[in-house]
């Protein structure tokens, strides 16, 4: 099965991973995924992959976390068990609002932060115990690994590879 | 190299020119007599359609202020709150209130001048102390900007000789802002004598208190005349960074005792005006509304000369990182607004609270508007990314932090100076139009002396290289990432 075959690409600097990354691109192939040891700023623009969204998650659970303290709050101090705060018996939220303000701050960077992390990792399918989908450890060290699916034309990407400096080029066969 | 305009310089002087003869006439019009005052007070109250509530308004002040100002009685608080309410309507008869009036009506075109001054001094002195912390941090991307800041310290010299004669003022007599000077306040059985103040009098004392506004003036002053000389010295020096390095080390003794005037200044300049009340997070409440309108202020000079093609190598990651403080530094004002506020609401403790009763009664919407200008405003504009490096934004946001933060100022000082008394008319607005006239005059002049980039500093190229991998700079492709 020719399709499942895909190319490793190594290279062993950032900037020329980036640079090669361009230059497969400006050629038509599509780029499955690079590993790296770090983040590489600009990889993401470079590869052409959507801007997160995440950011839009992280304001949406803070909102949540922010509605569950009010809830919370009103629910322990004023309904089910009326306190007295601060000697101010008046057992109204409005007006008890101050005392909780440090209460809400909390929960909505609690929420916001515990629930993007879950999220993040839904979204990068890992949880604990799995296993590493890495392909090679060097990536985990000091090589960057391009892997590109290949299409009957393993001869013309060697060449391309080779140009924009790859250290180290395989062909495998995806499982 | 950037030049002055004349254009810009007329309309500088004509600033300056305008707010003196304004600061003159509110001067001139203040009432000298109780006579004048029971006149004004009696015009306020003939306009009882327009103001229902001015009498009462007026009857509270006079309840409220004189909780905390020494002059009027010599009880202690509490003995005077329960004084206050059983008499407050009836036995203070209006003689008594009139000279109330009239002494806050004579400090009305002080306070003008005073909050205004105040707000440039501090922003001038934060820019100061921001630059230092550049410096001590060694930082990369703010290089480009150093100029500028050092610009916008130049109006520091001109603000410190107003604020000088302000001091040498309050200490002749010649105004009655502070009430703890008033004649017999440490003098055991005067009729003004008063045991709270008088527990203070080792720090609140007038030969102690002149003596230390000057300190705290001549050391910021005497670090700006120093790292600015020394920073064009850097341009042309080629000594292996050894000015560069000399730089640092005054920075670091700079930000030392910078932390410690600052602290000292803000009780000696701003809750001196009500010596009862104290806040021990005081200073640093100061400190951030003073930053963040400094980080403001740097970013308009900056977007206004980026503008005229005076900063060539600053880009747009430079303007997303000022607004990253803006916005930074305006979370970081609420916090601390908000964590003075909820530990006096929750004690109740009337000493305390007296603070945040004058402010509730009489400064009901510049006290909360303010929350929303500093706050709620900059939260929402600056909170998305993109719009951090767009110069539109940055100003629009700017301006109301500036104005929240003017009026932070304004109820800090109005409340305990002036009282029910308080209006935005010509004192106010011609003493921001005479320093804002002195800031432009200083600032761009300033600029115009020296290379616009510190050609000498070692760290130069990385910040014209300056990036923040999240945004597009405009006017570039994605090559030039």
């Amino acid at each position: 099965m020719e399709s499942s075959k895909v190319i490793h690409a190594f290279y062993n600097d950032d900037e020329i991973v980036l640079d090669a990354v361009k230059a497969v691109k400006a050629d038509g192939h599509h780029i499955e995924e690079v590993f790296c040891p770090f983040p590489v700023h600009g990889l993401d623009k470079a590869m052409g992959l959507a801007p997160t969204k995440l950011a839009i998650t992280a304001f949406f659970y803070g909102i949540t976390g922010l509605s569950v303290a009010i809830w919370m709050t009103n629910y322990m101090m004023i309904q089910d068990w009326p306190q007295d705060i601060g000697g101010k018996p008046s057992f109204s939220w409005a007006e008890n609002m101050p005392a909780f303000v440090p209460i809400m701050f909390e929960l909505t960077v609690f929420f916001a932060a515990h629930l993007m992390v879950i999220t993040f990792y839904m979204r990068s399918k890992i949880w604990p115990f799995k296993k590493a989908e890495n392909p090679d450890p060097r990536t985990t060290d000091d090589h960057f690994l391009m892997e590109i699916p290949v299409h009957n034309n393993v001869d013309e990407l060697t060449s391309l590879l080779e140009k924009t400096g790859a250290v180290e080029i395989n062909l495998v066969d995806k499982h | 190299m950037y030049q002055f305009s004349g254009k810009l310089k007329t309309f500088s002087l004509a600033l300056i020119a305008l707010g003196l003869i304004g600061i003159v006439i509110s001067f001139a019009s203040a009432p000298s007599t109780i006579d004048e005052a029971k006149e004004i007070i009696a015009h306020q109250s003939s306009h009882g359609d327009d103001h229902a509530n001015t009498h009462e308004d007026v009857k509270e002040t006079h309840q409220s202020t004189d909780a905390h100002h020494s002059q009027e009685d010599a009880h202690h608080s509490e003995v005077k709150k329960e004084h206050h309410v059983e008499t407050a309507h009836g036995e203070h008869h209006d003689d008594a209130h009139a000279e109330h009036v009239l002494h806050q009506l004579q400090n009305k075109p002080w306070s003008a001048l005073y909050v205004s001054l105040f707000f440039f001094l501090g922003i001038s002195l934060l820019v100061l102390a921001f630059y230092a912390a550049q410096r001590v941090a060694q930082s990369g991307w703010s290089i480009v900007l150093f100029r500028v800041m050092e610009a916008i310290t130049a109006n520091l010299v001109p603000t410190s000789i107003v604020m000088l004669i302000v001091v040498i003022a309050a200490a002749m007599h010649m105004n009655h802002m502070f009430p703890w000077m008033a004649e017999g306040v440490f003098t055991v059985g005067h009729e003004n004598y008063d045991p709270i103040v008088d527990g203070k009098s080792w720090w609140i004392n007038l030969p102690g208190w002149t003596i230390r506004s000057i300190v705290y003036l001549a050391i910021w002053n005497a670090y700006r005349w120093f790292i600015r000389k020394n920073s064009i010295k850097e341009d042309t020096a080629n000594d292996n960074n050894k000015t560069f390095k000399l730089n640092y080390n005054v920075s670091v003794g700079f930000i030392f005792l910078f932390m410690l005037t600052e602290s000292m200044m803000s009780w000696d300049w701003i809750m001196g005006l009500d010596p009862h009340w104290f806040s021990t997070l005081f200073g640093w409440y100061v400190l951030a509304s003073l930053l963040v309108s400094a980080l403001t202020v740097i970013a308009f000079v900056t977007i206004y000369l980026r503008s005229k093609g005076a900063l060539p190598a600053v880009n747009d990651s430079h303007i997303h990182d000022l607004a990253k403080f803006m916005f930074g530094f305006s979370v970081f004002w609420t916090y601390l607004w908000f964590a003075q506020f909820m530990l006096i609401w929750y004690a109740d403790i009337p000493e305390e609270t007296t603070y945040f009763v004058a402010r509730f009664n009489e400064y009901k919407l510049p006290f909360l508007a303010m929350v929303v200008m500093n706050f709620v405003f900059p939260i929402l504009l600056l909170l998305n990314s993109d719009f951090k490096s767009m110069p539109w934004f940055v100003l629009i946001g700017g301006v109301v932090i500036l104005a929240g933060h003017y009026v932070d100022i304004f109820v800090m000082v109005m409340p305990a100076t002036v009282g029910a008394q308080w209006s935005f008319g010509i004192p106010e607005f011609s003493a921001l139009l005479f320093f804002l006239g002195i800031f432009i005059y200083t600032v761009f002049s300033a600029f115009a002396k020296a290379n616009p980039l510190p050609k000498g500093n070692p760290y130069l190229e990385e910040s014209t290289h300056f990036h923040y991998y999240n945004i597009e700079h405009r006017g570039e492709g994605s090559d030039n990432h």
